[in-house]
């Protein structure tokens, strides 16, 4: 527990981090900005700043070029993000979400790969209305995005309902009391009055992050084993449940984990969360914090490719973070105890969990709840919330549950759920059941390639092979995304999809159905055509060649058709 | 002419000089020369009376009878254009001409008159033009000096298809005569098409005062013009005229709103290269559409008329084929009381007659009202008779004029339009406009286009560039406040500017958005205010914008700030004065009537001027 002499990359500091330095706790000249009225966008300094407070500023990439020639500015609109640990929403919630999406937003949601809402084409005059409503619902969007901890994530397989209920309200604290403290969001948006200033201290105003918050995003996940479906290694910090003859023991501890990567750049790499000790329940806040502060201290301000917490654990090496948290707690963390996950999947259909409550889990396609020709997604789940009396919970996979539902509820929302069509989960195919894409194209700025417009598409053609060989209702896990950021963890993906340019992207395989082991790369920059030719072989000589009960994500490395990645810093070798 | 000391201002060398000079200018470099001098003048000079005319008219009493005074008023420059060739017509007769806008005229000169010749245009609902309503007004008013001494002709210009056609002339013809003035040859109401008649009407007027009184020579002095000579020069430099237009190619030609709008409004691109045609900002390009061949079609389906038929159309009786006449030549689009009255004898449905009886016009206006040729063949035909019957009575497709929305200075061979495509059901067919949607549908880059330049001397931008400017220009109002930006922009005025523009949504259906961003930005536009009628519950325009900003817009107008207004005359431009008045009227501790004036005196002084339509 010896203090060890530790010190962060040097080199002049991002950008963004001077754009932090003078924000004055994340104001920056938002208010004026928001009140211009000759553009629908704001500056690019205060849309760093935007996202702190759960927004970027986008454009409607379809209409970029067309609006440019007609002398318009680019279709500049809002994406605004909820920050929901745990991805719990009541129905009541889901019922505002509904209305603000048609009434604010471009009439659909997405349901994220941290469980959250996000809504998109919200007009910059409406921002403040809608961050009213979501307020006024019991919810916010502070932190949702920015340099900051996440929305936490945690376990939303409901079959053991009592240690979820306890999980759960370990991540709800860890995400409020690890929230910035400076009253920014609520001046901006909540019309809260300007306190006088005193001379406050940075420490007083924002005792943990400091005036410079942190030097990139930062990601929580509990998981509840053997269900990995938040994918507690991809999280910078992951808590893994221990539970002991149906009690909540305390949690294994994973460090470092992380997706995204930079094309072109091995410097960048996915990672995974390292298990490096096991604390108690009541343990968890402390060891966040720390961490959390040490990536503060330590993480990258120069480089922001290189500032996620993955890159300052393997650059300081795991034991002397584990030595320096130990320091900074005062105490140690126990041997990480043993823990076995399944998969990172959700189970679909009907279960019924501890007591008299069922749960139904629906496959949500991309995540995306929309009205669509002849599938009225959105109106049937705004009928359900209308008459659920349990809760709503996002799942990591994009997809939900209706949770906590009465023996007494149950005909009416099967009912619903034939009515609109969202009973039948085996109507969808294995993989497709097993598939994520992140949004990018039109609106996310980052995309080099369509990923949730796609994929479905993409899929419709891997079932026909899927069919020929047999292999309908398997399992394979399918991600894909528009850039190397990963937001739909395409590096745990058993296919894994990172979009190149239009049309084109890079292919890879072999990462562990339950999330333990990372993917590589396969093919670079190809079209659909070589996407469907290499799938039509492997998927062929997976379904002839697999062993019993073997994933195609094992089976294509013990085949030795991809080399397996044991650490994210040969994910490149 | 010989130039004596006797006979003009100059002294006997000066006249010589002046006589072996004169006679070899061509009539271009005379018109040259006569706008220089007049720019030439020194304003206070100007001022204190035209000192030619005064001279003239007070040394040589015997000439006041072949004195004639030429008032013209004018919106879109036609009715100023005729004055002007009647002015030089009368002139090359020996006639003393004195031409002015009715605006500039001074009224308490009125009764001096002893010959009065009137060109005056009607604008929308039986108006008179802006630089008309003064001295309409005066006319009318009780102020109005008896006249028994006066004689008088009018010239009315109009289009037929509006309701109270020509009426402003008519007006002016009534009054003049109820006023005890003699009306000494005939009003002629010209439609649309109007260069036959009204040359019809000089010849007849010149003859009429031949008649009465011998030939002699005279100075034409021109007042209130004030086009400086060097456009007068460069404008005289082009062959392209309304009766001889260019065929301008299309450069781009690209939908202004975004999607999901509820309009389309059509950037159009000319070029003007090798024309010689020159504008500046505030003038109008006058464009001649073909009608839509779907139309066409339609009509020929109906009537069963042969297509390739020969026809001859115009009254030079020229030659073409029914389809391409139809196409190109004829208005096929309005009805007008006089070509129902027409076209009756051919109707084979008894109704009509009834319908056009006396006691029914209002029956009648209603039918007129939205309907066209095909409508009526459908409701009262079949027609008898030939193809040629009918169009015989058919009038020429009236150009249509559009405020330029580019500077030539920025654009040297380019012109610049920004056209609102008008699209309507009414009797349950998609009605559209002839050119409006000529442009938005089918000019493609590379086609070509017949246009020509229509100046408008009654919306410039102020002589001095540090001049504050305030523009209101909602929806396609907005064009010729991006020729003003782009001009001052190249000219570096250091004026400042203020811009109002609205439509109905922000996202799609902010013109030139990009621009005047770019234009902020740069400091070349001091500040623009929006308003989105349909993006709010409740509806926002740009006359609430002005309101809400009443205190610095009235410091505006008390630093001597030019407002233009241009856009939609029935409720934008009416909406926007009143709020004026109201502004002027708060702010400046005035009544309202005190406001009027106010106004009125800035329109006077050229600070309030308006292109509305």
């Amino acid at each position: 527990m010896s203090k060890v002499n530790l010190s962060a990359p040097g080199g002049t500091p991002s950008d963004v981090e001077r754009i932090k330095q003078e924000s004055n706790y994340l104001r920056g000249t938002l208010a004026a900005s928001m009140l211009e009225p000759l553009s629908a966008g704001i500056s690019d300094d205060d849309n760093r700043l935007m996202k702190f407070h759960g927004s970027y500023l986008q454009d409607d990439r379809d209409l970029r070029n067309e609006r440019q020639k007609q002398k318009l500015e680019p279709a500049y609109q809002f994406m605004l993000r909820v920050r929901m640990p745990g991805g719990v929403a009541q129905p009541g919630q889901w019922l505002v979400m509904d209305e603000l999406a048609r009434k604010y937003g471009n009439g659909t949601l997405k349901l994220t790969t941290r469980q959250t809402f996000q809504m998109h084409g919200i007009l910059k005059w409406n921002m403040k209305n809608t961050i009213q409503s979501i307020h006024q619902a019991l919810l916010d969007t502070i932190a949702a995005c920015g340099d900051v901890n996440r929305n936490v994530m945690c376990i939303s397989n409901p079959y053991q309902s009592d240690i979820h209920a306890e999980v759960y309200e370990w991540a709800k604290r860890l995400s409020n009391d690890l929230l910035p403290r400076t009253r920014a969001y609520h001046e901006l948006w909540l019309d809260e009055e300007l306190v006088a200033s005193t001379p406050e201290q940075d420490e007083e105003l924002e005792p943990m992050y400091g005036p410079l918050y942190l030097p990139r995003k930062f990601k929580i996940g509990i998981a509840v084993p053997p269900s990995n479906d938040i994918d507690v290694f991809s999280q910078d910090l992951g808590f893994i449940a221990i539970v002991e003859e149906g009690r909540l023991v305390g949690f294994n501890v994973a460090i470092g984990g992380g997706m995204g990567m930079s094309h072109g750049d091995k410097e960048t790499y996915p990672q995974l969360a390292k298990v490096i000790g096991f604390c108690k329940p009541e343990q968890i806040y402390d060891v966040a914090e720390k961490i959390i502060t040490i990536q503060r201290d330590y993480g990258n301000r120069s480089q922001r490719k290189n500032a996620r917490f993955k890159y300052t654990v393997d650059r300081l090496g795991l034991d002397t973070v584990k030595r320096e948290l130990e320091h900074r707690l005062g105490w140690s963390l126990d041997e990480a105890k043993s823990y076995h996950f399944n998969e990172n999947g959700d189970r679909y259909g009907w279960v019924q969990g501890v007591g008299d409550k069922w749960h139904f889990t629906m496959f949500i396609q991309g995540g995306r709840i929309a009205d669509f020709e002849g599938f009225q997604l959105m109106t049937g789940l705004r009928e359900i919330a209308k008459v659920h009396t349990g809760d709503i919970r996002l799942t990591a996979n994009q997809n939900l549950i209706i949770a906590n539902v009465t023996p007494q509820k149950k005909d009416e929302i099967t009912e619903l759920l034939g009515r609109y069509g969202l009973a039948d989960v085996q109507q969808y195919s294995g993989l497709r059941r097993s598939s994520m894409a992140c949004v990018a194209l039109p609106t996310c700025g980052l995309a080099m390639a369509e990923a949730e417009r796609y994929l479905p598409v993409l899929i419709d053609k891997i079932e026909g092979i899927l069919d020929d060989n047999g292999l309908r209702q398997e399992e394979i896990t399918i991600r894909m995304t528009g850039c190397p950021n990963g937001c739909a963890r395409h590096a745990l993906g058993e296919i894994g999809f990172i979009g190149k340019a239009p049309g084109k992207y890079n292919l890879y395989l072999g990462a562990a159905f339950d999330g333990s082991r990372l993917s590589k790369m396969y093919r670079e920059n190809i079209g659909e055509d070589d996407i469907l030719g290499e799938l039509r072989v492997l998927l062929a000589r997976y379904a002839k060649e697999r062993e019993g009960g073997e994933h195609f994500g094992d089976f294509v490395v013990r085949a030795g058709i991809i080399a397996a990645t044991t650490d994210g810093t040969n994910f490149h070798a | 002419m010989q130039l004596q000391a006797t006979n003009s201002p100059f002294n006997q060398e000066q006249a010589d000089l002046l006589n072996r000079l004169l006679p070899a200018l061509t009539d271009m470099q005379k018109i040259w020369l006569s706008g220089y001098l007049v720019a030439a003048v020194p304003a206070a000079a100007a001022g204190a009376g035209t000192p030619g005319a005064q001279a003239q008219t007070s040394g040589a009493p015997a000439a006041a009878s072949k004195e004639i005074t030429l008032l013209y008023g004018s919106q879109s420059g036609n009715s100023q254009g005729l004055t002007k060739k009647a002015a030089k017509k009368l002139e090359e007769n020996g006639f003393q001409v004195t031409v002015s806008s009715m605006s500039d005229f001074k009224t308490n000169q009125l009764k001096k008159v002893e010959q009065l010749l009137i060109v005056v245009s009607t604008h929308g609902e039986g108006e008179p033009p802006d630089n008309a309503i003064a001295f309409h007004e005066f006319l009318h008013s009780k102020r109005a000096p008896r006249l028994e001494g006066l004689k008088f002709s009018v010239l009315s210009l109009g289009d037929s298809s509006y309701e109270w056609y020509c009426k402003t002339g008519q007006d002016f013809d009534t009054r003049l005569e109820a006023l005890g003035g003699t009306r000494f040859y005939p009003r002629v109401d010209c439609d649309v098409d109007y260069e036959e008649p009204a040359s019809k009407w000089v010849e007849g007027v010149l003859s009429s005062l031949k008649e009465a009184q011998g030939a002699r020579t005279a100075a034409a002095v021109v007042q209130g013009a004030t086009a400086p000579a060097a456009e007068a020069a460069a404008a005289a430099e082009s062959v392209y005229s309304r009766t001889n237009p260019f065929a301008a190619e299309v450069l781009a030609n690209i939908n202004l709103n975004g999607r999901g709008s509820n309009k389309e409004t059509r950037h159009l691109e000319l070029s003007l290269e090798e024309s010689g045609l020159v504008y500046q900002p505030g003038d109008a390009l006058g464009v001649y559409p073909l009608n839509d061949p779907t139309l066409v079609e339609l009509l020929l389906a109906e009537t069963k008329w042969d297509p390739a038929a020969t026809v001859t159309v115009g009254k030079q009786g020229e030659a073409h084929p029914l389809r391409e006449a139809l196409t190109e030549y004829l208005d096929i689009t309005t009805l007008t009381k006089s070509l129902l009255d027409k076209l009756a004898p051919l109707a084979s449905k008894p109704d009509l007659a009834q319908l056009l009886a006396s006691g029914n016009e209002a029956a009648a206006k209603a039918y007129i009202k939205g309907r066209d040729l095909l409508d009526f063949i459908r409701d009262y035909g079949p027609l008898q008779g030939s193809a040629q019957d009918v169009v015989s009575n058919l009038r020429k497709i009236p150009v249509r004029l559009y405020s330029i929305a580019s500077s030539q200075r920025a654009n040297p061979d380019e012109v610049h339009l920004t056209i609102g495509a008008v699209r309507y059901d009414a009797h349950g067919r998609e009605r559209k406009g002839v050119c409006s949607t000529y442009c938005a549908e089918r000019l493609q880059p590379g086609d070509k286009v017949s246009v020509y330049v229509q100046p408008n001397t009654h919306f410039k931008l102020p002589e001095d560039p540090g001049t504050p400017i305030i523009m209101v220009g909602p929806g396609t109002g907005i064009a010729p406040f991006r020729s003003f930006m782009q001009e001052r922009e190249e000219a570096g005025a250091a004026g400042p500017s203020w811009l109002f523009f609205g439509d109905q949504h922000f996202v799609t259906d902010f013109l030139y958005q990009t621009e005047w961003q770019r234009w902020l930005k740069d400091g070349v536009l001091t500040r623009m205010d929006i308003a989105f009628s349909r993006d709010t519950d409740e509806k926002v325009y740009v006359q609430h914008r002005m309101a809400q900003h009443a205190k610095e817009l009235y410091e505006w107008l008390k630093q001597g700030a030019v407002v233009y207004v241009c856009g939609d005359m029935k409720n934008m431009a009416r909406d926007v004065h009143k709020t004026l008045a109201e502004i002027i009227s708060s702010e400046g501790g005035m009544s309202l009537d005190q406001a009027e004036a106010y106004l009125t005196e800035m329109k006077k002084n050229k600070r309030y001027q308006r292109d509305v339509y």
